[in-house]
């Protein structure tokens, strides 16, 4: 039978995890919620940030926290013009279009990434934030208490952000209704280009925080667009809160039950999480709709 | 005017029994193994990409498990052959059963999940089939299994040439897009693309929604285990990775997008263009299998998305629509309307 430390330990390393997936999928609910659009190479943006964080350390010997700013410009305008170039295209398509659209955006960017740098399995060299800290049996390293707190404050700021600033009461009111918000005077054009920009800068960020500690592969992207929606679905579409809830959570069922059963079986517990949420409760623990 | 008709029907038999032909001597005309196996794994893809039509491309539900048959039906006939010595040619039949008894229970689970949480559901229950596969003894792990070659044996399904492969999938694909010609024509066909275009509506037409996705589901279960059995034979290899692996199951559902999705001639399509466009990229820029192929197929569907959604047929529709009739375009017959988004 399991012993306590060690579920504590893998409790605490699955809610440091959570943190990062908590953020990633806040930014995919604020995509979803503005333009109904669910973005399947949202991991993928993640994965470049985690390969940018590499290469830039590996070349250039940055640490990943020099990287950070650089990432989260040069993701703003990624995402925003993703939005310009491909989605604004497909705002009214079919679902099934819109769909296969982000999935194969999110191929797309995986293979070229899978071309270029082939799959072999990196890691960024030592930096700032790497070392362990010593809790008692608890053993967490710097880089996941940073990556934690550092994704708790962001989604603070994007809290703050849309409920706060004006620009964030537009964002507000284009996902409550796009039409109205249009006759109000609100470009939603612009406000769905910031959406994007808002939301795959949160990917990016949580890209540089994984890289400090966790490997950089290609296949990462696609299993962090499936967490991502999964957390969406758990928390519920349409509650902030909730979704990053629902990330905390995911971390949580996967590291616990992966400790307890067997580790290889991880995204089985996930999937089927999700597929009970979808049957019981299809509107998510949180969801307003 | 009647007889404007005839001719353009004697033109469409024409022009199958050209292309019936061409296929029939296709093995004459082309004698390395190379372009052989090409065309069997495009007939293969003729095949599936079908299968997955009839639920997918008719009513809309966008299954991304369709591989999850494949693997069952090349797991069943395989070990069935190799711990009973049961023939492949009986094998189908449990394979196709252990099918349609996982299409019903996927469908029990996920019939009710509308749009993307359709697909990511069944996305799901692949990925737990293939976690499972990779760790349980029973079907040897990660290993797979690896069938005997024998020489030419016809008990066996194992040939040491390449032709009565091409003509068994052949026929195959040939029953099975006449198959769905007929679903197209039926009224299966109707209340499918009934469902796809608003289900709240169709159901309360009275069509009872669940029953015929679930029927749609089982024949597209079915076909597509007949298929998984027909590749474990053909490659005499089979493991989770790549029976299960999204990856390999990618094209089973890009080759109808790409196409036209529910239509009969999307699938076929579809499979024209990208199997030997993906059997070039690899041979091209191969080295390392670097996945290039997939690159493209990832450019192909998103520029697809963009612009022409509803896949290529659209365009030979625009081009040819008034010379030829195509069939099966997409739209309701019972609600008698074309929508043109």
């Amino acid at each position: 039978m399991i012993s306590f430390p060690l579920l504590l330990q893998s409790s605490i390393s699955g809610l440091l995890m959570g943190g990062i997936y908590a953020l990633v999928a806040v930014g995919l609910s604020l995509i979803f919620g503005l333009m109904n659009i669910v973005n399947f190479a949202h991991g993928d943006y993640l994965m470049l940030a985690m390969y940018a964080t590499f290469w830039a350390n590996y070349l250039l010997g940055w640490d990943p926290l020099v990287t950070l700013p650089f990432v989260l410009f040069i993701w703003f305008f990624a995402g925003a013009a993703t939005y310009k170039v491909v989605i604004r295209r497909i705002l009214d398509a079919p679902m099934v279009a819109q769909m296969f659209c982000t999935f194969g955006l999110g191929l797309f960017l995986r293979y070229g990434a899978y071309f270029f740098w082939s799959a072999d399995v990196r890691k960024v060299n030592d930096n700032l934030l790497s070392g362990i800290l010593d809790l008692g049996n608890i053993y967490i390293t710097k880089a996941e208490l940073v990556a934690f707190f550092g994704s708790f404050a962001a989604t603070a700021l994007l809290f703050l952000f849309i409920k706060k600033t004006k620009l964030g009461k537009a964002i507000q009111a284009t996902s409550q209704n796009k039409e109205a918000a249009m006759e109000m005077g609100i470009r939603t054009d612009k406000v769905n280009a910031i959406g994007w920009g808002i939301g795959i800068m949160c990917v990016g960020l949580g890209g540089v925080l994984l890289a400090t500690y966790y490997p950089v592969h290609v296949y990462s992207g696609w299993m962090f667009s499936l967490i991502s929606y999964i957390s969406v679905a758990l928390g519920g579409f349409g509650s902030f809160w909730g979704v990053y809830l629902g990330g905390m959570m995911i971390g949580v069922i996967e590291n616990v039950l992966g400790t307890v059963f067997i580790p290889t079986f991880k995204m089985v517990f996930v999937y089927t999480t999700f597929i009970f949420i979808l049957i019981y409760r299809p509107k998510g623990l949180f969801g307003k709709f | 005017m009647e007889r404007i008709l005839e001719k353009l029907k004697t033109y469409k038999i024409w022009g199958v029994i050209l292309i019936l032909g061409f296929l029939v001597l296709y093995p004459w005309i082309f004698t390395d193994p190379h372009p052989r196996h090409i065309m069997i794994i495009l007939l293969m893809y003729v095949v599936l990409g079908q299968a997955w039509n009839i639920l997918g491309g008719y009513s809309g539900q966008i299954s991304l498990g369709n591989h999850i048959f494949f693997a069952l039906g090349a797991y069943t006939s395989t070990m069935l052959l190799l711990k009973v010595g049961m023939p492949p040619w009986i094998g189908v039949i449990p394979g196709a059963m252990l099918a349609s008894i996982a299409a019903i229970f996927i469908g029990e689970i996920c019939f009710d999940l509308r749009g993307h949480y359709f697909a990511i559901g069944t996305l799901g229950l692949a990925e737990i089939t293939y976690i499972i596969f990779l760790n349980w003894n029973f079907v040897n792990r990660a290993f797979g299994f690896q069938i005997p070659i024998l020489k030419n044996s016809t008990y066996y399904v194992q040939w040491a040439n390449k032709e009565p492969y091409f003509y068994i999938i052949l026929t195959m694909a040939v029953l099975v897009v006449a198959f769905v010609w007929k679903i197209d024509k039926s009224t299966l066909g109707v209340y499918l693309k009934a469902i796809k275009e608003d289900e709240e509506r169709a159901k309360s037409l009275g069509i009872d929604s669940r029953r015929y996705k679930l029927l749609a589901f089982v024949i597209s279960a079915v076909i597509t285990s007949f298929t998984g059995t027909f590749y474990a034979q053909y490659i005499l290899y089979i493991d989770p990775d790549s029976l299960l692996n999204l990856e390999f199951a990618l094209p089973i559902i890009i080759i109808p997008m790409v196409g036209g999705m529910g239509t009969v001639l999307g699938p076929i399509l579809g499979a024209t263009l990208l199997i030997p466009l993906a059997e070039y990229a690899r041979t091209t820029f191969g080295g390392g299998g670097r996945g290039v192929h997939i690159l493209i197929y990832g450019l192909i569907i998103v520029l697809l998305a963009l612009y022409e959604p509803k896949g290529l047929i659209e365009i030979v529709k625009r081009r040819f629509g008034k010379t030829f009739k195509l069939y099966g375009d997409g739209s309701s017959a019972l609600f008698g309307e074309n929508d043109k988004s």
